[in-house]
C-alpha cells in the first residue's frame, strides 16, 4: 500500500509524494459517506445553479419574474412542481434562478473573509507582540457581536444589496479564519525550519507566503468548506430581514419572507426555498466534515 | 593568507531577553575572534549561553531578545549597526548557520532542491533552472548518493544524515565566509556524527570557510576545532587552543568537565561529576559564578567576580587562583588534578 512506497522511495519507480498525499486525502474522503454525498449534492446544486437557467429559459415559457395573479398561490401541480406565490410566479423557476445568488454568497463572502482573515491571522501570530493584541482584540469584537447582527450593522451601513450582503458575511467570516490562522501561524512559527530559511537571508514577506502559508493550508480549507455553510445562512436571514437582494430577485431568504404572510393558506410558498437552504447548508457542513477528517492526520486508520 | 588575519571579531557581546519575571542576561559580555580559516568550538552546558551568542551574531533573536552591548565586527564591519535589509543580504551568503534539529530543519512541502535553490534564487540572482542545476552539484559536494534523483526528494524521504547533509548543502550554496554550526550532530546517532563532522571539515579546507562550533561535547570540540572558548553562565570563562585546553586545562570548571567524560586510556570505576547546577539567570552569583560548584572556591572567589586575563601565550581565562589576588592555597586540588596558583609559579603538575 502507500505505506510502503512511502517508505522505499528509491526502489520505486516513481513517484511524486505530492500526488501521493493527494491521493491519501481524496482515499479517505472517499470512504466518508456523509463527506460523499455531501459533495455529489454540492456538485448537483453547482449543475443546478448554472445549467438549471439555461434549460428553464431555452426549453420552457417559464421565467422566474413573470407573474400570472389569476394563478396565485397554487399548491404544487403538475404544472407547477412547487406551486405558485402570490402574484402567481412558479416557485421551482424562482428556486432555480435563487440557487446562484445563494453560492454567490457562500463562496465570494468567505473567499473576502477568507483572504482578509489569513491575512490577519498569519501577521498576528508571526510577528505576536503589540500587533497581535491590536488585530485580536479587533476580531474579539467583531466576535463580540452576533453574527447576524453584525451582518445587519454593516448591511444597514453600506445599504442593501447582494454585493453588500456579500461584503458584510465576508467581514463577519474574518474573526474566524483569523483565529484559526493565527494559531496554526504560531505553530509553524517555532518550527527549526522557519530559523532555517530566516538564517539563509529570506525576508518577513517571502516567509510568510512561502514558507508558513503552504504549511498552513489544511485548516485553512478546512474552515472555508465549513464556513460557507455559514456565510449561505446568514445571507438568507439577511434576505429574509429584507436587506439582501431586493425584489424581485430570487433569493431563498427573500421568498422565504414573501411566503411567511400566507404560511397558514399556502405553505409551499415559504416550505420550498426553506428546504433548498437547508439542503445546500446540510450539504456544505457535511462535507467540511469530511475534509477535515480526511485533511487530519491523526484520523489515520 | 595571513594566519592572523581575523575575520569574526566579537567584542564585549551582551544579550537579554525580557520574560514575565524580568530581564534575562543570557550573553553577559562574550568576547572572542574567529582568525579566517579556522574553526573556533564554543562549549557550554545547557543555558551557558553558547546559541544565543551565535544567534546574536546573525541577528536571529526572538522578538524578545535585544543585544544590549557589544560589537560583532565581520571584515572590521559592524553587523550590530547594519540595517535589517543589509543583514538579509549577509544572512546564507557570506555567514551562514546549520541547525541542530535535521528533522525539523527542512520545510515539509517543498523538496530539497527547492529548499537549496532559496539561498541561490536570493543572493545569487539565479534563475529556477540554473539554480537546480547547482542544487545537484552542491547534494554532490555534501556526499549523497544520486544526486539528480534526491534533489526531487521531499525531507520526509531522506534519513536524519541526509537531511543533515541536505542542511549542510543549503548553508554551504553561496559559498559563505563563516558558517555557524549549532550543535550539527547532537540529534545524530554515533556513525553519522562521525561522518558529518568529516564532511564539515574536509568541505572547510576545500573551501576555506572559517567556522564556528557550537556544542557541548567535548569530543566533537577535540576532533574539529582550533580554539576552544569554553562558556558558562553567559560568560567565556576559558579560552584556549586546543592542545592547551585538553593537556593542560586550567580552570576548575574546565577541569570537571573533562574529568566528567569516560576515558580508555585509565582505568575508572566511576564518573566524577560537576556538583550542583548552573545558577538560574534570575539569581546571578555576584562572585564567580562558579563559585557555588567549585571544589577551591574561597571568599574572594564568593564575593568578586574575576577577570579574563590573557596570558603570553593568548590564552584566556577567568579565575582568581591564576591571579595575584588569589588568597587560597598554593597548590589546588581540583577533581583530583593540582593546579599551582598564581605567583607560585604557573607549572602544572599533573596527578600520574
Amino acid at each position: 500500500m502507500s505505506e510502503e512506497t512511502v517508505n522505499h522511495p528509491v526502489t520505486a519507480k516513481k513517484i511524486n509524494p505530492r500526488l501521493e498525499s493527494y491521493k491519501l486525502f481524496w482515499r479517505r474522503l472517499a470512504k466518508n459517506k456523509a463527506a460523499v454525498t455531501g459533495g455529489i449534492m454540492i456538485l448537483l446544486i453547482i449543475l443546478m445553479a448554472f445549467i438549471g437557467p439555461w434549460i428553464i429559459t431555452n426549453f420552457t415559457d417559464f421565467r422566474p419574474n413573470e407573474t400570472d395573479l389569476a394563478n396565485k398561490l397554487q399548491g404544487p401541480s403538475a404544472a407547477h412542481w412547487f406551486g405558485t406565490d402570490s402574484y402567481g410566479r412558479d416557485i421551482f423557476t424562482r428556486v432555480i434562478f435563487g440557487t446562484k445568488l445563494t453560492l454567490y454568497v457562500g463562496f465570494f463572502s468567505v473567499f473576502i473573509g477568507g483572504v482578509i482573515g489569513v491575512i490577519f491571522g498569519i501577521v498576528s501570530g508571526y510577528y505576536g507582540g503589540r500587533i497581535d493584541t491590536v488585530i485580536m482584540r479587533l476580531m474579539d469584537v467583531l466576535l463580540a457581536f452576533p453574527g447576524i447582527l453584525l451582518a445587519l450593522a454593516i448591511v444597514a451601513v453600506l445599504g442593501g444589496s447582494l454585493t453588500n450582503v456579500i461584503i458584510a458575511v465576508g467581514i463577519f467570516s474574518v474573526p474566524a479564519f483569523a483565529r484559526v490562522v493565527r494559531g496554526s501561524t504560531l505553530s509553524v512559527r517555532k518550527l527549526e525550519y522557519i530559523d532555517a530559511v530566516r538564517a539563509l537571508g529570506s525576508s518577513d514577506f517571502r516567509i510568510i507566503f512561502k514558507h508558513i502559508l503552504p504549511n498552513i493550508m489544511s485548516p485553512i480549507i478546512v474552515q472555508a468548506s465549513l464556513r460557507i455553510a455559514t456565510a449561505i445562512l446568514t445571507g438568507a436571514g439577511l434576505a429574509f430581514l429584507g436587506l439582501g437582494a431586493q425584489p424581485p430577485a430570487p433569493e431563498w431568504g427573500a421568498m422565504l419572507n414573501e411566503g411567511r404572510q400566507y404560511m397558514y393558506e399556502a405553505g409551499h410558498v415559504a416550505l420550498f426555498p426553506g428546504l433548498m437552504i437547508v439542503l445546500v447548508v446540510l450539504a456544505f457542513n457535511i462535507f467540511g466534515d469530511g475534509v477535515r477528517d480526511a485533511l487530519d492526520p491523526k484520523m489515520k486508520n | 593568507m595571513s594566519a592572523n588575519e581575523i575575520i569574526l571579531d566579537v567584542k564585549d557581546l551582551q544579550t537579554s531577553f525580557k520574560t514575565d519575571t524580568g530581564e534575562v542576561r543570557a550573553v553577559d559580555g562574550v568576547s572572542f575572534q574567529l582568525p579566517k580559516g579556522k574553526t573556533i568550538g564554543i562549549v557550554g552546558e545547557s543555558g551557558s549561553g553558547k546559541s544565543i551568542t551565535s544567534l546574536s551574531i546573525l541577528r536571529l533573536l526572538a522578538s524578545n531578545g535585544t543585544i544590549k552591548n557589544g560589537e560583532v565586527l565581520y571584515k572590521g564591519q559592524d553587523l550590530l549597526k547594519f540595517s535589517e535589509a543589509q543583514m538579509r543580504k549577509l544572512r546564507g551568503n557570506e555567514i551562514s548557520m546549520i541547525f541542530q534539529e535535521p528533522m525539523t530543519s527542512l520545510n515539509p512541502v517543498y523538496t530539497v532542491g527547492q529548499q537549496i535553490s532559496e539561498a541561490l534564487i536570493l543572493h545569487q540572482n539565479m534563475s529556477k533552472k540554473e539554480a537546480a542545476v547547482r542544487s545537484v552539484e552542491l547534494l554532490k559536494l555534501v556526499g549523497i548518493p544520486s544526486p539528480d534523483k534526491r534533489v526531487k526528494n521531499y525531507p520526509f524521504e531522506l534519513s536524519g544524515g541526509m537531511r543533515q547533509r541536505v542542511m549542510i548543502a543549503m548553508s554551504l550554496a553561496c559559498n559563505p565566509e563563516i558558517l555557524i554550526a549549532d550543535e550539527p550532530t547532537t540529534a545524530l546517532d554515533v556513525t553519522i556524527q562521525a561522518q558529518i563532522l568529516e564532511l564539515i571539515k574536509d568541505l572547510q579546507e576545500r573551501l576555506g570557510m572559517s567556522v564556528i562550533f557550537i556544542t557541548h561535547d567535548l569530543g566533537v570540540v577535540a576532533e574539529t576545532c582550533d580554539y576552544v572558548a569554553v562558556m558558562y553562565a553567559g560568560q567565556v570563562v576559558e579560552y584556549a587552543d586546543v592542545r592547551t585546553l585538553f593537556k593542560e586545562p586550567k580552570l576548575p570548571y574546565t577541569i570537571g568537565l573533562l574529568n566528567s567524560l569516560p576515558r580508555h586510556d585509565i582505568e575508572q570505576d566511576k564518573l566524577e561529576p560537576i556538583q550542583g547546577n548552573v545558577p538560574s539567570p534570575h539569581n546571578m552569583p555576584v562572585g564567580c559564578r562558579f563559585a557555588p560548584r567549585c571544589p577551591a572556591a574561597t571568599d574572594l572567589c564568593r564575593a568578586k567576580m574575576p577577570k579574563l586575563e590573557t596570558d603570553e601565550n593568548g590564552n584566556q581565562i577567568r579565575c582568581w587562583i591564576y591571579s595575584e589576588e588569589w588568597d587560597g592555597e598554593s597548590e589546588v586540588n581540583l577533581y583530583g588534578e593540582t593546579r599551582i596558583a598564581k605567583g607560585r609559579g604557573t607549572k602544572t603538575v599533573l596527578p600520574d
